[in-house]
């Protein structure tokens, strides 16, 4: 039967090995991402961040499902109806839900549209086509709709 | 009670339900904005609601928590606790960093990074109010006259958060690294080390409640929170399977995700197996619906609808939908609401003195939150797979398949009543309860 001791003993080992995997498993994947962005996507995604876009919107796949995913925006999208989004002084409303009116400048739309364009360059193991479709009944129905 | 300075927790749990009831009226204004009734929008949009929606759900948790702790600690530990003006002093730094944060949120003063939006200058004053915490339990425990396993895995578990909390406090250009690290606290909390904190009080209920020997209760406690690190650690994966990291997350994330139920199925089974064994004797038989309740919804929500989309292959869909939303809403509900309610429905009459354990309105409450609470769960898994179905396979644009899915959210919203019906009589019965005093003081 099992004591007390070894089960104490199971938790320890356990944790101890799990996390020093889970640790080298971080340094390896994390080798291969992207650290020194331009500075223009670097400030796209400190704009996405200081007025809470995930708040409504996702994008990777993580956010608040109220808005569309925005990782393949720019695929789905033209650039300039975008931009037109960022910048509108009202409230931007599409199938009556209403975006917040941010009125973001020139620069501050470009420096956004930078960081999306950077987000849809990503390889996402499979994701970065979903919002696109990716199933083989969305294909078939895409191709009837174009014929 | 046995220690007068345990009336503390007391505190933290009025505050926990003060801010449940925030987190529940901005819930109803999403609610109503996703079947188009946003009128609030100009003062309220969405992102506000969410976010204090979140972080009063996170905190009200932590304040439930942190009552637990002084509460379960003291005994635990056979002593008053270290300097309890301390921890008065700790309460309302708390409140006050939480009232700073939830109005800056009506003002865009936020980070918006979904659990984490507190701004980064009141993330150092959470850091400082944790320290605080911390050290006052550590003292408690070093002073007392027992070393206690519940005592140390519960503090175990509370320290775990706070130095999770520190990935979160990093800045990052990527938002690849921004996403990794930002589970790092959100999954390794609720995942990990928020676990220790249910083990720590779920222990802690079955010794008092069920009268089982403290050492068989102790010794599957191990147990269970060693099946919790062992799969939930590098159960962060499933969180990286689609976020621009390697593909050796869908293996490493698939294999320990498909574990972590088993972390669940093992409370569930341990809670159930103590009271099967135990006396029946206690009359607070709320508290024992609770404890149950948090052990084996804790395994439904966070176990079985987790498993739900947890796979790869199910996620590449699910990602970024409300199936998303169905798990969390029960796993949250399960695991930590039903923990803290349990607690706190085992500790009132035991700090007030009043000794009523077959209120008619707690029962009421009991039910009519699970049933409000599984019916928005029903509400988001039929949203989420319309969602999934529609927008992911048929490849239809995201509004107009919202707008399809329509009827879920007024679903939900009745839910949301139902559960709200509940929390408020829960809400009433705490009141009636009245203040905790010295006179309820046990003789030793």
């Amino acid at each position: 039967m099992l004591t007390k001791q070894q089960a104490k003993l199971f938790f320890l080992v356990g944790t101890f090995v799990t996390f020093a995997v889970f640790i080298g498993l971080t340094i390896y994947s994390l080798r291969q991402v992207q650290t020194n962005l331009p500075e223009d996507v670097a400030r796209g995604k400190h704009l996405w961040e200081k007025n809470n876009c995930m708040g409504c919107h996702t994008i990777l796949g993580e956010g608040a499902y109220y808005a569309p995913e925005l990782t393949n925006v720019l695929k789905r999208r033209d650039v300039n109806f975008v931009k037109g989004v960022l910048m509108s002084e009202k409230p931007w409303d599409l199938h009556g839900r209403k975006m917040v009116a941010y009125g973001f400048n020139e620069q501050q739309a470009n420096d956004l549209i930078a960081f999306f364009k950077w987000v849809g360059t990503l390889n996402l193991n499979g994701f970065e086509k979903v919002d696109r479709t990716v199933s083989p009944l969305a294909k078939d129905r895409m191709k009837d709709q174009s014929n | 009670m046995k220690y007068k300075s345990q009336k503390v927790a007391y505190w933290f749990w009025a505050l926990s339900m003060l801010l449940l009831t925030i987190q529940l009226t901005y819930g109803f204004i999403m609610g109503f904005a996703r079947v188009g009734l946003d009128g609030l929008h100009q003062w309220i949009p969405f992102n506000t609601a969410h976010t204090v929606h979140l972080n009063t759900l996170v905190v009200w948790l932590i304040a439930g928590f942190m009552g637990a702790a002084y509460y379960i600690i003291p005994e635990e530990a056979e002593t008053e606790l270290w300097q309890p003006k301390l921890a008065y002093l700790q309460l309302i730094a708390l409140t006050i960093v939480g009232v700073a944060a939830l109005t800056g949120y009506h003002f865009n003063y936020w980070e918006g990074r979904k659990f984490l939006e507190i701004p980064r200058e009141l993330d150092w004053l959470v850091a400082i109010d944790v320290i605080l915490f911390l050290v006052i339990l550590l003292m408690t425990i070093l002073k007392g006259k027992k070393k206690s396993t519940t005592a140390w895995v519960l503090f175990g578990g509370l320290t775990g958060a706070a130095l999770l909390y520190l990935p979160g406090m990093i800045s990052f250009d990527s938002q690849v690294l921004d996403s990794f690290f930002r589970w790092w606290v959100v999954h390794l909390w609720v995942e990990g080390v928020w676990e220790l904190i249910m083990g720590g009080i779920l222990a802690f209920l079955l010794i008092k409640l069920t009268g089982v020997d403290r050492e068989v209760i102790e010794k599957w406690l191990y147990v269970v929170i060693g099946l919790t690190f062992l799969s939930g650690i590098l159960g962060t994966g499933h969180h990286y399977y689609y976020i621009g990291v390697n593909k050796i997350w869908l293996i490493i994330g698939g294999i320990f995700s498909a574990l972590e139920p088993l972390a669940f199925l093992a409370m569930t089974l341990w809670a159930l197996s103590m009271y099967s064994k135990g006396e029946k004797k206690h009359p607070n038989k709320l508290a024992i619906f609770w404890t149950l309740n948090a052990a084996i919804v804790a395994f439904l929500g966070a176990g079985v609808l987790g498993l739900a989309h947890t796979l790869p292959q199910t996620n590449l869909y699910t990602h970024g939908t409300l199936v998303t939303a169905m798990h969390g809403h029960l796993a949250f509900w399960g695991a930590y609401a039903s923990i803290v309610f349990a607690i706190m429905t085992y500790a009132l009459p035991n700090l007030t003195g009043r000794k009523v354990y077959q209120s008619v309105r707690g029962k009421v409450a009991f039910w009519l939150s699970n049933i409000g609470i599984l019916t928005m769960v029903s509400a988001f898994a039929a949203a989420g797979v319309a969602q999934v179905y529609l927008e992911r396979i048929m490849g239809y644009e995201f509004g107009a398949v919202q707008n399809e899915i329509k009827v879920h959210f007024w679903v939900l919203i009745i839910g949301a009543t139902i559960l709200s019906t509940g929390i408020i009589l829960y809400i009433i019965d705490f009141i009636k309860y009245g203040l905790p005093t010295d006179e309820a003081l046990e003789p030793a």
